[in-house]
């Protein structure tokens, strides 16, 4: 008995041991790399406006941190509704192709058409046709981000085990029924993962659409700072920049990646952490 | 219990689906009221589809299945058909207690409303104190006494059963086997089971239809005499045995003919 708690203990510190692990081996990395690089730069001397240092890049952020902090938001906030905006017409659009072939097919191409045109050869157009740049940005980080939760959504509201839904016929289930029950629980798996690829490009979207933009002014997003800094050579504001749109992406992975562990956690094969 | 009423006819039944396969030629049949009968062939015999015209999930191509005298899709809800897959086809998103709540959910009632029955159902299946666990939670067998919890949490009169415990152990089947013995003998319940073993179909019925495929059809039609209760001595008996050697012999001629 005293061996098998022994044991047991073993178990649990490995666990917590392992787990641990997984945080500290990425940051250990990531540092190890910044300091590389920190050395590398001071060693050569390479200067500042071709690449700047570690320490540079964060006395940067420092000082233009209120600036860039506000620009930041601009592009949580661009990149926040075009997911949300994205994540309704897609659901909305996939039960519509999960309810009718006729109309899917109709409407399938388009969809298509506007997942596999560069958004940066659209991005002109819109701009010339929406008044709002706020709006035509929007526009455009929507039609990055919104392909792969329509096509998810569609294929998961199929994916519904075939015997159940026999038993939900058996049982004379209402259309209703069957898609709050049956449909859209089979759905999750697939709309989660569209979610985390969704998640990184509307902030891709975002970006990109207001480099083409070229705004300037107050109400801009980082995209915007990147553009001035290398317009005025300010490599360390750009890299500065850089840093907190990467952060941003991170950000948005883990925050999708929890919410799928939190939805599917305690049932779906992808979610579960399996027994040693 | 009244057990000599016919419950289902099949009238020279026919299903052809649209790749053309006759699954199923000119099949008439009249299963009577309690009923315990087990559908036995091999693979492609049609006697799944069988089962799925007389739920109403299939349409027979020409011929007529009648329950209680009205067609599969047009008896009422209430007059509900319990149905037990290969597989225990349970939502995996959903817990025990939420599965076999299922049926009585469809039918708009709360889950108050229905606590009492969703205990006593999983109570007959030994599964009471697994309600909160999920069914990634539980083996093979005790996903499928969900399956049968949900079924019969309706308490139907008829209850179809394609193939059901077919995955399991044979430790796990034969008790499941006693499980559904003692369900039909305590209720008035008319069973149709679909298998291809012949000890099953003989150790649990009282009438054994068996099938030959290519085109399915029905070639023997054995009624069992002997006596409930069974149980495990059942098996070593010679009127099991003998049984076993008529249902064989039938089988084996089907096969001979193919």
């Amino acid at each position: 008995m005293h061996k098998k708690e022994e044991e047991a203990d073993n178990i649990d510190k490995q666990e917590l041991w392992e787990r641990r692990l997984k945080w500290i081996m990425p940051f250990m990395a990531i540092t190890f790399a910044i300091l590389i690089w920190e050395f590398l730069v001071r060693y050569y001397e390479v200067p500042h406006y071709l690449i700047p240092a570690p320490s540079k890049i964060s006395a940067t952020l420092w000082t233009d941190g209120p600036s860039l902090l506000k620009a930041m938001l601009f592009t949580i906030k661009l990149t926040f509704f075009s997911l949300l905006l994205a994540i309704i017409g897609g659901v909305l659009l996939g039960m519509l192709f999960a309810l009718s072939r006729t109309i899917e097919m109709s409407l399938f191409p388009f969809a298509v058409i506007l997942q596999v045109t560069p958004i940066i050869a659209i991005a002109p157009l819109i701009l010339i046709y929406v008044n709002s740049t706020f709006a035509a940005l929007l526009i455009c980080a929507w039609i990055v981000a919104f392909f792969p939760i329509l096509s998810n959504t569609a294929i998961g509201l199929r994916s519904a085990d075939h015997n159940l839904r026999d038993l939900f016929s058996l049982y004379r289930a209402t259309p209703w029924q069957r898609l709050r029950f049956l449909m859209l629980p089979s759905a999750l798996p697939y709309f989660m993962a569209a979610l985390k690829i969704a998640g990184g490009l509307s902030l891709i979207g975002a970006v990109v659409a207001e480099f083409v933009a070229g705004t300037a002014g107050q109400n801009t997003g980082l995209a915007s700072r990147i553009l001035e800094s290398s317009f005025r050579f300010e490599i360390p504001r750009m890299f500065a920049a850089l840093f907190l749109v990467s952060i941003l992406g991170v950000s948005i992975f883990l925050i999708t990646s929890l919410l799928s562990h939190i939805v599917l956690g305690h049932w779906h094969e992808s979610e579960i952490k399996r027994e040693k | 219990m009244s057990k000599s009423n016919p419950i289902i006819h099949m009238g020279k039944v026919k299903k052809t689906f649209e790749n053309g396969t006759l699954a199923v030629q000119g099949m008439t049949l009249d299963i009577l009221k309690g009923q315990f009968i087990s559908f036995l062939g091999p693979s492609g015999c049609g006697k799944s589809t069988v089962l799925k015209m007389i739920a109403g999930l299939l349409r027979p191509t020409s011929g007529q299945i009648l329950i209680n005298g009205k067609k599969p899709n047009e008896i009422s809800s209430d007059q509900n058909i319990g149905y037990v897959f290969q597989d225990a086809t349970l939502m995996p998103w959903a817990t025990v207690e939420d599965n076999v709540f299922l049926p009585l959910r469809l039918k708009g009632i709360t889950k108050y409303q229905a606590s009492g029955d969703i205990e006593k159902a999983l109570q007959k299946v030994g599964l009471k104190d697994f309600y909160k666990s999920y069914p990634r939670e539980l083996s093979g067998g005790m996903k499928m006494r969900v399956s049968i919890a949900r079924a019969l949490i309706m308490k139907p009169k008829l209850l179809l059963m394609d193939e059901p415990f077919a995955a399991l152990d044979e430790m796990t089947r034969f008790r499941l086997n006693d499980d559904v013995l003692s369900f039909w003998e305590n209720a008035d319940l008319t069973v149709i089971f679909v298998t291809h073993s012949v000890f099953e179909s003989v150790y649990l019925s009282n009438r054994v239809i068996v099938m030959a495929p290519r085109p399915g059809r029905v070639i023997a039609d054995i009624s069992l005499k002997d006596s409930y209760p069974r149980s495990e001595e059942y098996r070593t008996t010679s009127a099991y045995t003998e049984n076993c050697r008529l249902v064989s012999g039938h089988l084996k001629n089907s096969m001979v003919k193919e």
